[in-house]
């Protein structure tokens, strides 16, 4: 095939949902373009994709460029990319504005993902625990989560395909080299919905509260490329350091100061390595499976390489 | 995102090119500017993460405390300083009974001898007593990130390599050595514990 039936073929994949022409359509108005009037095929390119873009009516963002990756749910880590994806509707969720048809949940077996149907997009409903082929999404992100928008020019079909939706857990490891402030032993705020930590005493919303005591610990994992921050709740702080509630409140009673309970637990993780799986939050893993690495490593790999330099 | 600036990898570097890494530098003129060390293999390393054996701690501060801890790797010693401003650190090293193994967290800084030489040591965030496992860990991950700045040195557009060239030279070839005595050494430890449990079996 030459350049110009390989762009012809091309230009007729990206508007085959939009527009009724064929690729000998596509190929003669290239052609002409090309050897008749001498327009470099780039140029006569992007002339074609236009006067299609026109006849369908859509932006040239629409078109989602040339034909979109298919990706799964993990691999979403970029707004405004144009991508299709094969999701079973996990939970359907009340819209709160009357933009929206519906938002939810969709899943694979990667993990899940915030979907929203715009009202004016006038696509089918999807309906909850059904698997379906959506075509031409776009991924968008809000404070480190992300989310695909379906729109006008998405496809929707449904197909039969049954999996697990995964968890979305992350899995870091490196040294625990820092345990930051705010760790140990905190209150905090016992207001309704609001569990904010208090600064002596305050919270940020209440004000003066009575505070009600938690564990936490806010670490850093670094493996000498990347650090990884890590927020250990109650249960997964009293399995990393073998200090629990209890225990902590008593020992800060007995000290009269509840720093000794952070300063104790650094004495007893900083320096180690760790492996700890989670769902992410923001800049944050939530751990919920912490594994201390203190198998014996094997240099022979890495002796190997050495020699080969 | 959040303007909270990101906080600085802890590389994994060996005490002998720890030592040799006599050039610091900043990245702006802000006062602020995190202060870097050049690493010989071609890194900037604002902290450091190292795990050793803790043979002496001495303190040598006059007025008031200021210890100094010598922390043994495969390859050489860092020289790890504390004082009243790393108070945690300092009292680490008061408590600690040698030898021990021990993980420390810390910022490279440079001073001038009398006779003109500079010194690399240690600025430590913490120090902590750690087991023999993660000591071992820790050299066979160092000797990997050593290698993979050995194996970028000579890389197009490799920044820190080229400044590390112009500073110290182009010859790396000590620290690959270093490596690899590093990984023989407990390669052949290892063999012998287990070729002596061996013999306890038979």
């Amino acid at each position: 095939m030459s350049d110009l039936s390989d762009t012809a073929a091309e230009i007729h994949d990206e508007f085959s949902e939009h527009v009724d022409a064929t690729v000998d359509d596509v190929e003669a108005r290239l052609e002409k373009l090309v050897t008749e009037y001498k327009v470099p095929l780039a140029e006569a390119r992007r002339s074609v994709e236009n006067h299609y873009l026109d006849e369908a009516g859509l932006d040239r963002d629409e078109l989602g460029g040339r034909g979109n990756d298919t990706v799964q749910v993990e691999d979403v880590d970029e707004p405004e990319q144009w991508v299709d994806l094969t999701a079973k509707v996990v939970e359907l969720w009340e819209p709160r504005s009357d933009s929206v048809g519906q938002v939810g949940l969709l899943g694979d077996p990667t993990g899940t993902i915030k979907f929203t149907k715009w009202a004016k997009s006038d696509l089918a409903n999807l309906e909850e625990g059904k698997t379906y082929r959506l075509g031409n999404v776009v991924t968008d992100e809000y404070q480190g989560r992300y989310s695909v928008k379906l729109n006008k020019t998405t496809s929707i079909e449904e197909v039969d395909e049954e999996f697990d939706v995964g968890d979305n857990e992350d899995e870091v490891e490196g040294a625990l080299v820092d345990i930051q402030s705010g760790s140990g032993l905190i209150k905090r705020c016992p207001e309704e919905d609001c569990t904010r930590v208090l600064q002596n005493g305050r919270c940020s919303e209440h004000g003066e509260v009575e505070g009600e005591f938690d564990l936490r610990i806010k670490g850093v994992l670094d493996d000498g490329r990347d650090v990884h921050e890590v927020i250990f709740d109650e249960d997964a702080t009293e399995a990393l350091t073998g200090i629990g509630l209890e225990e902590a409140k008593q020992m800060a009673k007995d000290a009269l100061d509840t720093t000794v309970v952070a300063d104790e637990m650094r004495e007893t993780v900083l320096g180690n390595y760790y492996r700890v799986t989670g769902p992410t939050f923001g800049r944050y893993v939530l751990a919920n499976d912490t594994e201390k690495l203190d198998d014996a490593p094997d240099p022979e790999a890495v002796l190997i390489k050495a020699r080969s330099i | 995102m959040s303007n909270a600036p990101t906080r600085e990898v802890a590389r994994r570097v060996f005490a002998d090119e720890f030592n040799d890494a006599e050039f610091t530098f900043k990245e702006s003129d802000d006062e602020r500017a995190p202060l870097y060390a050049l690493l010989p293999t071609g890194e900037r390393a604002n902290r450091v993460f190292v795990v050793g054996t803790l043979t002496e701690t001495e303190d040598i501060g006059e007025d008031s405390e200021y210890w100094r801890g010598r922390v043994v790797d495969p390859t050489d010693t860092f020289f790890v300083y504390a004082g009243q401003y790393q108070p945690e650190a300092a009292s680490a090293l008061r408590d600690a009974e040698t030898p021990t193994y021990v993980a420390v967290v810390g910022k490279p800084r440079t001073f001038e001898t009398d006779d003109g030489s500079v010194n690399v040591s240690l600025r430590p965030e913490s120090i902590t007593t750690v087991d023999e496992a993660t000591r071992d860990r820790w050299v066979v991950e160092t000797a990997e990130r050593t290698l993979e700045r050995l194996d970028a040195f000579d890389d197009e557009g490799n920044e820190y390599a080229e400044r590390a060239k112009a500073e110290y030279g182009e010859d790396v070839s000590a620290y690959r050595r270093a490596v690899l005595d590093a990984l023989e050494d407990f390669d052949v430890q290892k063999t012998t514990e287990s070729s002596s449990a061996a013999h306890q079996n038979s």
